[in-house]
């Protein structure tokens, strides 16, 4: 199980969704992936594909204007 | 001054012509040089694509010479740029020639990945190109009724493709008589019909009005045609008739060879000037910027008038002059006879009004006054 980081700072709506999209292909059932955005629209956008996909959202979090959200590859 | 346009688009024709206007002098004395490079010939109106598609066009009416589109005193030649040398200020073409400069534009504009989908190049229609748009247009006019699906990846040039040919085909059907035996469905990546949101609350609406039916967050994954199914990502399936796919896109080849992820080019927001060490003498327009904004011709029209202004006022002051705001200007073709519009920057969202037949009009007059605004002079 690994932790990956995907940093999609500075890419807009629906940039980081696409970026988690093609890192999850890549990634084995049980890693994290850790997505880096400076856009709020992402932060929302993210969790809502992690539900509809199946996957296991875990959190997001927000730092000096950098949201993380957390998602783990459930199948 | 030898200053290098690579990429005889949108882009780089307004670029050139905007700039040997504003050198006029320069270039008589031969203090600067306007060199462009392009791969083809010929310059296509690309918007056109979409009415060839339905009928409404034919091919041969979006092309024009590209010489005749050129203010004299430009060189023009149809050499495709192989290999960008950003540390030598030189490029290297297909005629194995190699062109140096102090400037370089570069202009190349972007590809529909249809061949980045299994499945899909074998089963979809599309129309970004000539040749798929009468394809599709043949398709459209053997279909007698059934489920047809538009599909859409991101990022793709022209934000408003998808929504214009979705809403056209409401009024094709409708005009031939068939629409009550046409299921209209439309899929799209992310969780709303369109990226600029205010788009979407316009645009889901008028889906719901017209009957259309739609699924978001659905991420092509792969087309299985014998069982004509669309897959996505996300593990749903829809079954579909007749698909017609907008998919992804992608920089250029060249562009993608010079290391920039995709085929985008790192490029300031406000300068236009490509990021890196190497950037300095190197502006990027249109479509094959990274920037987060519509790749669309009004983008590239834009941006083209910021980097000529700015180039000759280097020229004959030293310094640029202004920066470029994200300002895009887009038009919404809401069926055959409605349209509107979407304007905004990057602090400024589009909110677009209901659609009128006035703004029809004046797309319908765009259409043609394209080769003025190429030209330099709208
Ligand atoms: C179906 C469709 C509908 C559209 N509708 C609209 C619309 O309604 N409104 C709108 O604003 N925009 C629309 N667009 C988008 C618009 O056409 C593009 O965004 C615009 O043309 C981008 O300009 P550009 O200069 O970046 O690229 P382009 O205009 O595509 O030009 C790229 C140029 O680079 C040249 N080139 C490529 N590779 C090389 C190389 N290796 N070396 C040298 N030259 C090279 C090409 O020959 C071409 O001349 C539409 C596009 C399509 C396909």
């Amino acid at each position: 199980m690994a932790r990956k980081i995907i940093d999609a700072k500075g890419s807009f709506c629906p940039g980081p969704l696409m970026e988690l999209i093609a890192g999850m292909k890549a990634a084995q059932v049980g890693d994290e992936l850790e997505v880096l955005s400076t856009d709020k629209g992402s932060a929302n956008d993210i969790p809502e594909w992690v539900k509809k996909v199946g996957h296991e959202f875990i959190e997001t979090r927000e730092e000096g204007g950098v949201w993380h959200v957390l998602v783990r590859k459930a199948k | 001054m030898k200053i290098l346009i690579v990429g005889g688009g949108m882009g780089g024709t307004i670029v050139a012509n905007n700039l040997a206007r504003r050198l006029h002098g320069e270039l008589k004395s031969g203090k600067v040089r306007i060199i462009m490079l392009s791969a083809s010939d010929r310059h296509m109106y690309q918007p056109g694509l979409l009415y060839v598609a339905v009928g409404r066009m034919t091919p041969d009416e979006l092309y024009r010479d590209q010489a005749s589109l050129l203010e004299p005193g430009i060189e023009f030649q149809v050499d495709p740029v192989t290999e960008f040398h950003f540390a030598r200020n030189q490029v290297s073409a297909q005629s194995g020639k190699t062109y140096d400069y102090d400037v370089l534009v570069i202009a190349t504009g972007s590809r529909a990945m249809m061949g980045s989908i299994p499945g899909l190049a074998e089963n979809a229609e599309t129309f970004y190109t000539e040749e798929s748009a009468v394809k599709m247009f043949k398709a459209l006019r053997n279909f007698e009724g059934g489920r047809v699906v538009v599909t859409v990846g991101v990022p793709h040039k022209c934000p408003m493709a998808p929504l214009e040919i979705t809403f056209m085909l409401n009024d094709y059907f409708k005009d031939r008589g068939i629409r009550d035996k046409v299921q209209l469905h439309y899929t799209y990546p992310i969780g709303r019909v369109h990226s600029l949101e205010n788009v979407a609350k316009w645009a889901a609406p008028e889906f719901d009005r017209m009957g259309i039916t739609y699924e978001t967050l659905f991420n092509m994954k792969e087309v299985d045609g014998a069982n004509k199914v669309l897959k996505s990502e996300e593990g749903s399936e829809t079954k579909y008739d007749l698909l017609i796919a907008i998919p992804a896109h992608k920089g250029m080849e060249v562009v993608e060879k010079a290391g920039f992820q995709n085929g985008w080019v790192p490029t300031n927001r406000a300068t236009l000037h490509m990021e890196g060490e190497h950037g300095k003498n190197v502006l990027v327009v249109g479509d094959t910027t990274n920037l987060p904004i519509s790749k669309a011709g009004s983008t590239a029209h834009f941006e083209a008038e910021v980097i000529a202004e700015n180039l000759a006022a280097v020229v004959k002051m030293g310094a640029p002059v202004r920066d470029y705001d994200g300002k895009v200007f887009c038009f919404i073709q809401a069926g055959k006879e409605r349209a509107t519009y979407a304007m905004f920057n990057y602090t400024t969202p589009p909110s677009p009004q209901p659609p009128t037949r006035a703004v029809h009009w004046f797309k319908t007059a765009y259409n043609k006054l394209y080769w003025t605004s190429a030209r330099g002079l709208l």
